[in-house]
């Protein structure tokens, strides 16, 4: 483990380091960009520090050794790029469904398609809907800096493991690319997490046997009382975990909303809006689902401008939690990405 | 003490070849001990509801994904028994990228594949095994004319392969042919719990229902189909030295 003291990381490498000293136990992954980093950094990492590391030969193959770990009882992630986490999400639902928790990562690229290698965030949909088949959710969390990644991730196993749910870390790759100082630090539980010797796979000696399964056939109505204590628990994560960045909103005449890169550069943008006398604000969710639509409804009635490295997807979102309250826009997909001078033109021009 | 097969009846169609092999595994399982360290995969296809049968740690998979989420179960918990056990369009089609590759690393794990040559649970259809001229629902002149390939050899296949240890073809059609399924799946039990690494063991098993076919008819057809996949051993590289 690393010691206190600050280093110099790539994104991709901060989730890496702060997955282990969570107490990761297993990984498995395939090459992508650009997320390739990760696998690369788990290769020699996690083995040293006791865990298993396999390079699997798909993103299906991947997600389902996580299944198969998280079964056996042990903390387990994935990691990937879009079109690889599209492969995954059959096995993302089959883990929601079997309330497995496990952690998986999400360096967003540009799309539809093989797309291209650039930054985007156009996977919102994908990771914030659903993405696999049906009712369920992943919580999904958004890191905007470095230092916000290394404590996200090592909360985000302490969530899965709390709320026995799949946990989705959405970054982008800018955010997995770039560098920046970090200071570590030691990981600490977030909760009181919940035994896991009630279900999981370690052979039944002394106990029934335990099975984990998402077949649900007898009686007819089981599927129908699964799916409503599925949903009884995403009503309860909804409740608890709303996170969100407010940046200067109480007396903005304007605020801008983004995630992830969007958000911080937003923010950079309130601050130069600030510096020329317009009041600009930011709310900059960190957790997507469930999405903070409560700090949204607060500022109802005020202007905003929605940010994002895609064509529309966010939005949607944002619109929900307004209520009917018209937002700008901002976006567009396939590795554009907006720059503090863009938006502090938008906001000149809307305002 | 309790045993591997819970008691009652198993909900397969008369004269299924899959209550033989859990007959046959549930066995084993008890000489052998087992049952307390056992963590044992339900695949896609008939044999989803196989921990209705066993009494022991199982994992329902995804179509296809067993030898990978074994691969990860036996990793994390290399003290337990740990089987794949899947039926040939699980094994063969939709997951023959994790068969090969669980294979071709060498996972310490006991593959039991049951081949019935027809997709059982959806009432029929070609499978990969399907064996040329047999007609399913989607082959309704016979597979082989219309572009649908001929039967994948599994043993054959995986024998190809530098890391697997034991690779062995029997079937449950007769006695003689019990008898060597039970020394097969003991071999590739011991292979594992010894250490020696990946073992593979192809059962022929009846379909009558699927074949449209007499419980009778059902054992001769196995032997036809031992005509395409004959039976014995593909590989031995246990080291008993």
């Amino acid at each position: 483990m690393i010691k206190n003291g600050k280093v110099l990381l790539k994104g991709n490498e901060v989730i890496c380091q702060a997955a282990i000293n969570a107490g990761l136990k297993f990984f498995a992954g395939y090459p992508i960009t650009p997320q390739n980093e990760i696998p690369e950094y788990m290769s020699s990492h996690l083995p040293a520090a006791g865990g298993i590391f396999i390079q699997a030969e798909s993103e299906t193959a991947a997600i389902n050794m996580i299944f198969g770990a998280s079964a056996a009882g042990f903390r387990a992630m994935t990691s990937s790029s879009s079109p690889g986490i599209a492969l995954k999400q059959e096995g993302i639902s089959y883990i929601a469904a079997g309330e497995l928790p496990c952690v998986i990562v999400n360096i967003m690229r540009g799309g539809p398609g093989l797309g291209n290698i650039r930054a985007s965030q156009a996977d919102y949909f994908m990771s914030v809907k659903g993405g696999g088949h049906g009712d369920y959710h992943c919580i999904v969390l958004s890191p905007a800096s470095h230092s916000e990644a290394w404590s996200m991730v090592m909360n985000a196993f302490d969530y899965a493991d709390y709320y026995r749910n799949p946990v989705m870390i959405l970054g982008d790759g800018i955010f997995g690319q770039m560098m920046e100082p970090l200071e570590f630090t030691e990981y600490k539980s977030i909760k009181k997490l919940p035994s896991k010797s009630g279900w999981r796979l370690d052979g039944c000696a002394g106990r029934e046997a335990h099975v984990i399964k998402t077949l649900h056939l007898d009686p007819p109505d089981a599927l129908i009382t699964h799916n409503a204590r599925l949903q009884k628990k995403y009503s309860l994560i909804t409740e608890e975990l709303c996170l969100a960045e407010e940046y200067m909103c109480q007396d903005a005449d304007i605020i801008i909303t983004g995630y992830g890169i969007t958000g911080r550069i937003s923010r950079e943008a309130c601050s130069v809006l600030r510096a020329s006398g317009i009041k600009a604000g930011l709310i900059r969710p960190i957790s997507l689902w469930p999405f903070p639509a409560k700090i949204y409804a607060q500022y109802k009635g005020r202007k905003f401008l929605t940010v994002e490295m895609s064509a529309g997807q966010f939005i949607e979102d944002v619109r929900l939690s307004l209520s009917g309250d018209k937002t700008e826009f901002l976006g567009l997909g396939g590795g554009w990405y907006p720059d503090t001078e863009q938006i502090v033109e938008k906001v000149k021009n809307i305002l | 003490m309790k045993k591997a097969l819970r008691p009652g009846r198993m909900s397969y169609c008369p004269g299924c070849g899959h209550t033989i092999i859990h007959r046959i595994m549930g066995d084993l399982i008890d000489e052998m001990n087992l049952r307390e360290k056992t963590i044992g995969s339900a695949p896609v296809g008939c044999s989803v509801l196989l921990y209705n049968f066993f009494d022991f740690d199982i994992i329902e998979c995804a179509h296809g994904r067993v030898p990978a989420v074994m691969t990860a179960i036996k990793r994390l918990r290399p003290d337990k028994f740990v089987f794949a056990y899947q039926g040939d369009g699980d094994l063969a089609a939709i997951g023959t990228n994790e068969t090969i590759h669980a294979a071709n690393r060498g996972e310490n794990i006991s593959v039991i594949f049951v081949n019935n040559a027809v997709y059982g649970m959806t009432r029929g259809q070609m499978a990969p095994t399907t064996l040329p001229g047999q007609i399913t629902t989607t082959t309704p002149r016979g597979r082989g004319q219309g572009g649908e390939g001929s039967p994948m050899k599994m043993c054959e296949l995986i024998s190809t392969l530098e890391a697997p240890v034991y690779v062995e073809r029997t079937a449950v059609n007769n006695a003689e042919g019990i008898k060597k399924t039970r020394e097969a799946l003991k071999k590739s039990f011991l292979c594992q719990l010894e250490g020696r690494g990946y073992s593979f063991i192809e059962i022929l098993a009846m379909c009558p229902t699927n074949w449209k076919i007499s419980t009778k008819e059902s054992l001769q057809f196995v032997t036809k189909m031992e005509s395409y996949f004959p039976l014995g051993v593909f590989k031995d590289k246990r080291n008993f030295s």
